[in-house]
């Protein structure tokens, strides 16, 4: 047997979603980052919980991407493909890249299992699967006879074929085993019969990859030269709730989340439920209005307000943002996108959510708005956005996607004395510059603009806010002409005034680069690795990529200026390049894709380049 | 005090325990006219606004908190400007949602006596459903319902408590729709305080409301108000000379009586159950073994919801004071339980949360096997 070194590998695992693929690539992923590889991972589920077994509609998977390098992406095509079903292998084959492996089990392909997934002739003996090697490995039956000892039961001995199939990748690329079983010992504690099966299908697995002589070669990915420090994998759904918690014990507030469930933000609020002891309340409440409601009411009680949601709920919050505008609090408003407009594709990734973040709302209502770039990123962007919330006592919307909530990749870990201090410096004495003794609700901050906060229960400074206008200073209620126009340009001016990070340019040759690729959001990693593979071909472009998108980095018009042309790619119909536009830039190529699937790096580089040769031609 | 340092628990004392439990009580004496704010009060002139507003700026001294420690919070309608007019801290919100901003704040602030200011419209068309889920909750707030059977600040449409046929801008040839009892509405959603009072009644107003703020859990207090400008006069009949012939005032162990009184104080027609409903008996004609006998505590509330429909929308037989009052756990209450007890068992620490499961160093010694 010959062992091959190989510096990345993408495997993708499928089947029926009650197969436990998300399972196996949740392992497979554990092992990687046990072993020290860098990876990326993207799950895929359908809409449907349960659609019907052994459809298309039914399929899920999870994509690993591992290296002994940086990666930056879940991975363009996967080179090994394990599909459970006919139906797993229909979804997925085309996605494999030519030459790629892909693992069936042929006792699944029966002629009622093929009708179901929709195809006239068999795969496996039509060659239509020519370009692929492909490997026949009777899981089911192989995983019914090693538990068979056990006495389970053949619906629950079958049930172990995913960790049967784990066992055959974990000894081609031989990754670490003991990881899975400790899992597997833990996660089945009270159910040690089941515990006992998986383990034992895994081992089964495994033993086959070393017995059999079906597989020529296997593969070593050496562990990845990360830089130094304290890793941990995880999603950016979970680094993002992780990021709510560390933000309430940096401000030293309490963390009030109101929300409504939707997919896929509901699984910050199962984090999130996890964390009460922080503490961190959470309410789940009748629909997003009240959900935004009571994040607000919360805030005005001098809790961080924070609310949870994605596109149709970020609609219905609108109004409320709107409030919360007007009575300048802070507020933490997350939107996880996904594919709209309406239910549209709910468990798919979009980033058409950006003009609603920005001007969703009626009247002249700025917010400040973020994205983070990555999984493990979004646990500084919640805190960014917190630490403006609180500042500058505003609405924040933090635009993550379906694709940095499911995918995850190492998080190195931070360092806990250089989180920022965010606490909220309420007011504690009456501030009337008239000395009237009373509080003025609207004095501001000479610096910031944010105003005087004085929280219920402060002797003495009892106020009223609301929706109505507010005059300056005062707070009282006002309809002057003047003083509107006076207010809506002061609350523009706050916004804009944030004070963010200047705008880092990757740039390989400064001197003679003429593209910029301008990005925001999730598609830093594809961006990055199409511009590395470009650099690679002797091609260099340079990157940089959004995180404050209001206000926009002060550098940000001398950057784009800086070049030729600049490329922005999104995933939604040119949104960002709207926005460049409005701010006069002339200089911008708009790059789009709206199929509710992350951009790959390949057809990033591809197109990139068309755009450079168009553009010269 | 702030928001750090607010008290923790109603402990678990045996028996209702006071709605306003934890929130600091102030040593001082106060004056009714100590919660009057700086704003000039602008309803228009004979609105029944004025009226329940001095009413509670008289009431709420008995209570005996610190101003500072009392917010309301209202949606929009004319009688959702409420809170400008008080000296505690207050929001006027956007309409229908005060419930929910208020019970976020209920959540995070335990010491504060929280109120909802909200009217017909505010409360039970566009608010219905933040209303029914508050009341089903049983968040710790007080809910002022100013019932003008009209939709005031917009001019006059008609509300979700209108009369069916009422003519307005907005129905011309009569308002097609059927009302909403905000009692029986309130009752159907597990409400575990609920009470009725009319603006003019100045005492009978002032006692439920303390009854309301002193409830622990969600109170909802329907307030009959008259606007006189768009529905002038809807309560008349409750206001005018012969009104005891249709006004019922319930009181705790008492018999359910209205009318006339005799020389020995008692009502000339009293409630009786009658085939499993309820009716206004003559007090000859009434069978004493059936006369009703109020009880706000009773946990089944079946008597109550009759008590609600003992007359339609016709006003014919209004029943005022507490239909129900009855002690279950408060939402607000067992959210901040979960939170306590899980820090009691795992206290709090980020260094914990964020270094957790499956946690590698590089360079790594499992990666050197590489
Ligand atoms: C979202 C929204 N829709 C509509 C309105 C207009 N509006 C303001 S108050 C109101 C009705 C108020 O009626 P009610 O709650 O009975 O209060 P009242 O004025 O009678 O006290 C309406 C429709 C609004 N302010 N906001
Ligand atoms: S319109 Fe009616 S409810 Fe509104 S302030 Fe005037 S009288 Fe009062
Ligand atoms: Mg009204």
């Amino acid at each position: 047997m010959n062992t091959e070194q190989i510096d990345r590998i993408v495997v993708r695992f499928a089947g029926d979603s009650g197969d436990g693929m998300q399972l196996v690539g949740d392992r497979f992923t554990g092992q990687a980052a046990a072993f020290g590889n860098d990876l990326a991972t993207f799950p895929s589920y359908p809409a449907e919980i349960r659609a019907p077994q052994g459809t298309v509609h039914g399929v899920s998977s999870f994509q690993v991407h591992f290296a002994s390098s940086d990666i930056l992406t879940p991975g363009d095509a996967p080179d090994v493909l394990v599909a459970m079903n006919p139906a797993a292998l229909r979804a997925n084959a085309s996605d494999v890249s030519v030459g790629g492996v892909v693992i069936v089990d042929p006792d699944e392909f029966t002629k009622r299992n093929l009708a179901k997934a929709g195809y006239a002739s068999d795969p496996l003996s039509d060659g239509s699967l020519a370009h692929l090697t492909v490997h026949q490995v009777t899981m089911g039956a192989l995983t019914l006879g090693t538990v068979s000892e056990l006495g389970l039961g053949r619906k629950e001995a079958l049930r172990c074929r995913n960790l049967f199939a784990l066992g055959i990748l974990s000894w081609m690329y031989g990754r670490p085993t003991e990881v899975v079983e400790d899992y597997l010992r833990e996660k089945f504690a009270k159910k040690p019969l089941v515990a006992e099966a998986n383990i034992l299908a895994f081992r089964a697995g495994w033993n086959f990859g070393e017995t059999t002589e079906m597989f020529a070669v296997r593969y070593e990915v050496p562990a990845a030269a990360l830089a130094e420090g304290t890793y941990r994998h995880v999603s950016g759904n979970a680094a993002l709730a992780l990021g709510i918690v560390a933000a309430g014990w940096v401000s030293g507030m309490k963390v009030v989340l109101g929300t409504y469930p939707i997919t896929p933000a509901s699984d910050i609020l199962h984090e999130l439920a996890k964390h009460k002891n922080f503490p961190v309340l959470t309410i789940q409440a009748e629909d997003e209005i009240s959900a935004v409601g009571a994040a607000l009411g919360a805030s005005f009680g001098g809790a961080l307000g924070v609310t949870t949601t994605s596109g149709p709920g970020l609609a219905l919050k609108s109004e409320t943002i709107g409030l919360a505008v007007m009575a300048e609090l802070p507020l933490l408003v997350v939107d996880v996108q996904r594919g709209g407009p309406s239910t549209g594709l709910p468990t798919k990734t979009e980033q058409a959510d950006l003009l609603q973040a920005m001007f969703g709302r009626h009247g002249e209502s700025p917010v400040a708005v973020v994205a983070p770039s990555t999984p493990a990123d979004c646990f500084d962007a919640a805190l960014e956005a917190a630490r403006i919330a609180v500042t500058y006592r505003t609405p924040v919307i933090l635009l993550s996607d379906g694709a940095l909530a499911n995918g995850a990749e190492p998080w190195r870990l931070p360092v806990l004395n250089e989180l920022p201090d965010i606490r909220p410096d309420f007011s504690t004495e009456p501030n009337a510059p008239d000395g009237s003794g009373t509080h003025w609700p609207y004095v501001r901050d000479d610096e910031t603009l944010a105003r005087a906060w004085a929280v219920p229960g402060t002797p003495g400074l009892q106020h009223r806010i609301g929706g109505l206008e507010k005059a300056a200073d005062t707070g009282a209620i006002s309809y002057d002409p003047a003083n509107h126009e006076h207010m809506v340009r002061l609350r523009q001016q706050k916004i804009a005034g944030i004070s963010v990070a200047d705008l880092d340019v990757h740039d390989p040759s400064p001197a003679t680069t003429q593209t910029l690729i301008l990005g925001w959001g999730s598609t830093y990693g594809p961006i990055q690795e199409a511009c590395r593979r470009l650099a690679a071909r002797g091609v260099p472009v340079a990157h940089a990529h959004l995180r404050h998108l209001n206000p926009m980095p002060a550098n940000l018009d001398e950057v784009i200026a800086r070049y030729e042309r600049v490329i922005v790619p999104e995933m939604n119909l040119g949104q960002m390049a709207l926005l460049l536009r409005g701010r006069g830039a002339t200089n911008l190529i708009s790059h789009t894709q709206v199929t509710g699937q992350p951009f790959k790096a390949g057809d990033l580089e591809v197109a990139f380049l068309a755009h450079m040769e168009g553009a010269a031609a | 005090m702030t928001a750090l340092d607010v008290p923790a628990q109603v402990e678990g004392e045996q028996g209702p325990v006071s709605g306003l439990a934890l929130v600091p009580r102030g040593p001082q004496e106060q004056k009714p006219a100590d919660y009057r704010s700086d704003q000039e009060v602008r309803w228009c002139p004979g609105c029944g606004d004025y009226i329940i507003l001095s009413t509670v700026q008289s009431m709420l001294p008995a209570l005996g908190l610190q101003k500072e420690n009392l917010v309301f919070v209202s949606g929009i309608g004319c009688s959702s400007r409420f809170p400008y007019y008080l000296d505690t801290y207050g929001m006027h919100s956007i309409h229908g949602r005060a419930p929910a901003i208020a019970t976020g704040l209920a959540v995070a602030r335990p010491d504060l006596s929280v109120w909802v200011i909200t009217g017909d419209g505010d409360a039970l068309s566009i608010g219905g459903n933040h209303l029914i889920h508050a009341l089903r909750r049983n968040v710790n707030i007080t809910i002022l319902l100013f019932n003008n059977r009209v939709y005031g600040l917009t001019k006059g449409q008609y509300s979700p408590t209108s009369n069916q046929g009422m003519v307005t801008k907005s129905s011309p040839l009569g308002a097609p729709d059927a009302p909403f009892n905000p009692v029986s509405l309130a009752l159907g959603a597990e409400a575990s305080f609920v009470a009725r009072a009319l603006d003019s009644d100045r005492k009978g107003l002032a006692e439920v409301l303390v009854q309301a703020a002193e409830h622990r859990g969600a109170a909802l207090v329907e307030i009959y108000q008259n606007c006189p400008i768009f529905n002038n006069g809807a309560f008349d009949i409750l206001k005018a000379p012969g009104s005891e012939r249709h006004l019922v005032k319930l009181t705790p162990g008492e018999p359910v009586g209205l009318g006339e009184l005799d020389d020995q104080g008692r009502h000339s027609h009293l409630v009786v159950r009658e085939g499993g409903r309820l009716r206004v008996a003559t007090r000859s004609e009434a069978d004493p073994g059936q006369v009703l006998i109020h009880d706000p505590g009773d946990p089944d509330p079946t008597t109550a919801f009759a008590l609600s429909r003992l007359s339609a929308q016709d006003l014919s037989h209004v029943v005022t004071g507490v239909f129900r009052a009855v002690s279950r756990p408060a939402y607000d209450d067992d959210v901040r339980r979960q939170g306590e007890n899980a820090s009691k068992a795992s206290p709090p620490d980020l260094e914990d949360l964020i270094f957790d499961g499956d946690v590698w160093s590089v360079p790594s010694p499992r990666g050197a096997r590489a």
